[in-house]
């Protein structure tokens, strides 16, 4: 199957929110009335029902102000460090298109995606206790439909459609910034996690922080080992112990006690 | 728009100036992103704000507000002096090369003719000088001192990039770099567009600088080409349809309304149909004759008294009854009732104190809305927002009766939008109007019918024109929106065929038209509003065959003038018009469609035939000036005696104040956020948060430096109050006017005292000072001070 992509090229960004409100009218959630804060920001920060959230950066530099306008979502990591952490079998899930998504039936609400996620996307919620964040419409997308973010956005700043595609589009249009002048035009697809599903085209790639965009995200080293050699190692730990217990049976037989009065009474009651 | 929203993709240049489409057009703005991967087009964006506009363009120019002219008239100055203008299309299409008569002349502030008693210019001396058969004379060197060409060098003169800069507060480098972008669309193969909306029309010399803009685009070659024009971007789905169908002054058409001195048809018809001012011509509004006898059958039938010019209404020699003057009026107590369809005067009108106050003089009052607005409950402001009209009558005191109708909205009724782009759009009803909500036409009708009954049965006075109004649809109480758009294509009276465009109208009165404007519209071969073809066939993205835009389904406006006067496209790649030798093809030409190119000029509307830099039509000169706004933290540059715009109009009655520059030392700024429909979305439940409480953008730099985001501030202007919470910007920056800093207060206007989202209305500070043209109010660059609370 074709790994599916979104194309984000922030260069055609004018910050009017149209992706946020067809994000929370598909997925049927509620605005929760944020505090004044003297942005434009919708919502200072991604919540559990409110999964795309618009960034209003701003910068000056020699007197020339900048106000970059970026999206942000779940990733959709190739390697994902929320899938690398989870504990919860079937939880969060992986599709064979690339996009990654959480089946809530299976959520525990532990947490660990949370930590695991170099970007900072998924949020618990404290009503619900499962975790929650942007499934790149796989419910629109399964059926051939693109996600309701791509659809909606006037300025063609949004594409959706095979990942190498849009890598190559990408790679074009970046390189036309670079010859109109933009040195540093390039584009955001980090390798720490094997590449996203989710490709930026940056103006300023060598600072994508100023997109609020991790420079070299990773995902942790423990998380690497959790489900690696952590996990191989537990069971082996696991597997020794139980093949332990059956040979000292096997080759002492049960315990025998020298009078019944060492015997524990009732142990089940 | 000249052009339209698709046509935008087709520019190399943008300027954005008076608007801010990326958030107040963000659909739209899509063609501009459009022009920017396909064309590389360069986007200039000058703003008091750094807007999302300015956030995505490529150069930003911050000034001062209301001070474009200033701006405009430095660029028109940078191009004729650095050469960077299109002298061979200036030659063909416009009126550089006429001749202006010798008694013509500007001289400190003011244009020959003020007459400081009247308040007003005598026009007598801004005209042409004409030749034994009455045309204007020409000078096609252009080199004679008195030509429009040589006049205009003149008075630009004084517009220098340094007075510029004086004068809107931008540095002398960005004003440069701003011109050479803009004016390197003066070549033949490359175009600009200008996009504006209400940051230009709302100023005390609004026409003017819109007037501005098209000096701009004529010095550069850019009308009538694709990805050129001036392009108003208008602020509501059918703003431009409300526009065509009429005003106070104007019939629909724009046909002008009758004054009392033109008794007859006649004499009408005399005062309103121009003469040709150049042998070669066409001068189509010579055919005046024919629409307003069409509309005229239109309204009263076959009908006798003159084609029923007689039962027309007349306005007064000289009177004026546009939004400022009317309700002025009102305040006085002279008007008796009020029927405020779909408009909300109390939110709307500058000075909401004054409005108020008007509105407690009357008698009754309807209001037909979709919510109850703060015009339906105006007599409740005391209780609702008592800190921001403590003058304002308590509900008791006050007489006015007011009916309140409920009205459907746009999903609830079909009909045509008319966008900006002048494209008229059918649409289907997606569902009835809920409860006791009436479409608008059955409103309309209703009272009609009811008020007409009352006369027949209780007679009254002047009430023949009642009787006498033609009113034969199918369902009377509720006529079908097909049917009135059928009457607005009209048909002929011999035949009862609809007529295929307005070219079919006739002055024996044997065609029927509402409007000739929109002739064409519904065909014997249907409802052309309708049609959905994507056909492109000249890819300049003119698709004819999508609805139907007025006049003719021309999408381009002037586009005769994209080729030369052999009919040669300036530009080959982007020809809209070619002509085979015989007929002109591509889009509908603006042009006679079989005439040679040499045949007449190429702007067949226009007397002179030709487009105009000198315009003797406007109130307060034929050539646009800087006149600071009616208050302003300084003098004119340019012309400190003569300041503000002699012939504006500034009222000062009981409730009108203008504060002075100590007590009220900072400029404010209206505008509206991509968050909110205007005053509509604080009534629904769901509200962009951090945007649901009212923001007032403050400079970078301000002096008070106690202010922080998020604190509650009081701005105040000599008509009224608002508070909210401040937000610190370096959006908006403090511009150095001439040694001074100059802060700016941004002020969003989405609040008002009703509604589940309320604030203050942003017009309590507003002035009664309106443009002397259009009567629009000035909401831009007026005195406020700012403290906290």
């Amino acid at each position: 199957m074709t790994t599916v992509a979104k194309l984000i090229d922030t260069t055609l960004c004018i910050g009017c929110k149209a992706c946020e409100v067809a994000c929370q009218e598909w997925n049927d959630q509620e605005f929760t009335l944020g505090t004044f804060d003297g942005t434009y920001q919708t919502m200072p920060d991604l919540a559990p029902n409110f999964w795309n959230l618009i960034k209003f950066n701003e910068f000056e530099r020699d007197g020339q102000l900048s106000w970059l306008m970026s999206k942000y979502q779940c990733m959709h990591c190739a390697d994902p460090g929320c899938l690398r952490a989870c504990p919860a079998p079937g939880a969060i899930v992986q599709l064979k298109n690339g996009i990654v998504d959480f089946v809530h039936d299976n959520c525990i609400g532990c947490g660990y995606c949370i930590t695991g996620c170099p970007f900072d996307v998924p949020r618990l919620s404290p009503v619900s206790k499962k975790v929650y964040k942007c499934s790149l419409c796989s419910d629109r997308t399964s059926v051939g439909m693109t996600p309701a973010c791509i659809k909606t956005c006037p300025t063609s700043c949004l594409t959706f459609g095979a990942r190498d595609e849009l890598l190559r589009k990408a790679e074009i249009r970046a390189e036309t910034l670079r010859a109109d002048g933009d040195a540093d035009a390039g584009i955001y697809n980090p390798e720490g996690v094997g590449g996203t599903n989710v490709i930026y085209v940056l103006r300023e790639a060598s600072a994508p922080q100023k997109y609020g965009l991790p420079k070299d995200p990773t995902i942790p080293w423990t998380l690497s080992l959790w489900k690696g050699p952590v996990k191989w190692l537990g069971s082996l730990v696991l597997a020794g112990g139980i093949l332990g217990t059956f040979f000292h049976y096997i080759r002492f037989g049960p315990r025998e006690y020298k009078d019944e009065s060492d015997r524990p009474e009732n142990p089940a009651v | 728009m000249t052009n339209g929203w698709n046509d935008i993709a087709n520019a190399d240049v943008i300027l954005v100036m008076g608007g801010n489409p990326a958030e107040n057009h963000p659909v739209g703005f899509r063609f501009v992103m459009e022009a920017r991967l396909k064309r590389k087009a360069k986007m200039v964006c000058v703003d008091p704000r750094f807007n999302r506009t300015a956030a995505v363009s490529d150069c930003y120019v911050p000034i001062r507000s209301g001070t474009d002219i200033a701006f405009l008239g430095g660029l028109i100055h940078y191009a004729l002096s650095n050469g960077k203008f299109q002298a061979d299309y200036v030659r063909q299409h416009t009126n550089a090369s006429f001749l202006v008569k010798s008694a013509f002349g500007f001289e400190g502030g003011h244009f020959s003719g003020w007459d400081g008693g009247a308040g007003a210019y005598d026009k007598s001396s801004w005209q042409y000088e004409l030749d034994a058969q009455g045309f204007a004379k020409v000078d096609p060197t252009l080199e004679n001192p008195r030509t429009v060409f040589q006049l205009m060098k003149e008075h630009y003169s004084r517009y220098t990039a340094e007075k510029v800069s004086e004068i809107c507060g931008c540095s002398v480098a960005d004003f440069h770099k701003a011109a050479e972008i803009i004016c390197s669309a003066a070549t033949e193969d490359r175009t600009g567009t200008v996009l504006y909306a209400l940051g230009w029309t709302q100023h005390s010399h609004s026409v003017q600088l819109i007037h501005a803009a098209a000096m701009v685009q004529l010095l550069l070659g850019n009308i009538g080409m694709p990805g050129g024009g001036v392009n108003a971007q208008r602020g509501h789905a059918n703003i431009q349809g409300a526009t065509d169908m009429g005003q106070w002054n104007m019939l629909p058409g724009y046909l002008r309304i009758p004054r009392a001195n033109m008794a007859t048809l006649d004499a009408y018809l005399r005062a309103n149909t121009p003469r040709p001012l150049r042998p070669d011509s066409l001068n189509y509004w010579g055919n005046t004759p024919k629409f307003m006898k069409s509309l005229l059958r239109a309204y009263y039938g076959e009908g006798q008294n003159d084609f029923g010019y007689g039962w027309l209404p007349k306005i007064a020699e000289g009177a004026d009854h546009s939004w400022g003057y009317f309700f002025d009026e009102m305040h006085e107590g002279r008007i008796e009732g009020l029927i405020s369809f779909g408009m909300n005067p109390v939110a709307n009108g500058p000075n909401t104190a004054k409005m108020l106050t008007a509105l407690a003089k009357l008698k009754w009052m309807i209001v037909v809305e979709n919510f109850e607005t703060e015009t339906a409950a105006f007599w409740n402001a005391k209780t609702l927002a008592e800190k921001d009209y403590p003058v304002a009558g308590q509900p008791a005191d006050i007489e006015t009766e007011v009916f309140l109708l409920p009205a459907s909205c746009f999903a609830e009724k079909d009909g045509a939008f008319v966008n900006s782009s002048r494209w008229l759009q059918w649409k289907e009803a997606a569902l009835d109007p809920p409860g006791q909500a009436l479409r608008d036409q059955e409103i309309v009708a209703r009272l009609f019918l009811k008020i007409r009954d009352l006369y027949r049965e209780e007679g009254g006075k002047a009430s023949e024109p009642l009787m006498a109004m033609r009113w034969d649809y199918a369902t009377p109480h509720c006529p079908s929106l097909v049917e009135v758009a059928r009457e607005l294509n009209g048909r002929s009276l011999v035949t009862g065929k609809q007529l295929n465009g307005f070219g079919e109208l006739q002055d024996d009165g044997t065609t029927l038209c509402g409007n000739w404007i929109y002739s064409g519209s519904f065909t014997e071969a249907g409802n052309q509003m309708a049609r959905r073809g994507q056909a492109d066939p000249t890819a300049l993205g003119l698709y004819s065959e999508w609805s139907w835009s007025w006049p003719a389904n021309r999408r381009i406006l002037y586009n005769r003038a994209s080729a030369d006067g052999k009919g040669q496209p300036w530009d080959r790649t982007r020809a809209p018009l070619r002509w085979d030798g015989t007929r002109w093809s591509g889009d509908t030409p603006d042009y006679k469609a079989d005439a040679a190119p040499e045949a007449f000029g190429a702007f067949i509307m226009l007397p002179e035939g030709v487009a105009k830099f000198f315009t003797p039509e406007l109130v307060e000169g034929p050539f646009p000036e800087h006149y600071e706004p009616a208050e302003s933290p300084v003098d004119n540059a340019l012309h400190p005696e003569v300041s503000f715009n002699p012939a504006a109009k500034v009222f000062t009655g009981s409730s009108d104040k203008l504060g002075t520059r100590d007590e009220y030392p900072y400029v404010g700024i209206t505008y509206r956020l991509t968050e909110h429909f205007h005053y509509w979305t604080k009534h629904t439940a769901r509200e962009a948060p951090s945007c649901s409480r009212i923001s007032l953008s403050k400079c970078r730099g301000w002096p008070e430096k106690n202010i922080r985001n998020g604190d509650q501030v009081r701005v105040t202007s000599a008509r009224g109050q608002v508070e909210g919470f401040a937000l610190v910007t370096k959006r908006l920056r403090g511009l150095n006017i001439g040694g001074k800093t100059v802060y700016q207060v941004g002020l969003p206007i989405h609040w008002g005292f009703v509604g589940r989202v309320r604030g203050p209305l942003i017009n309590n500070l507003t002035a009664s000072v309106y443009d002397p043209n259009s009567g629009t109010p000035e909401y831009k660059g007026f005195l406020v001070n700012l403290e906290k609370v």
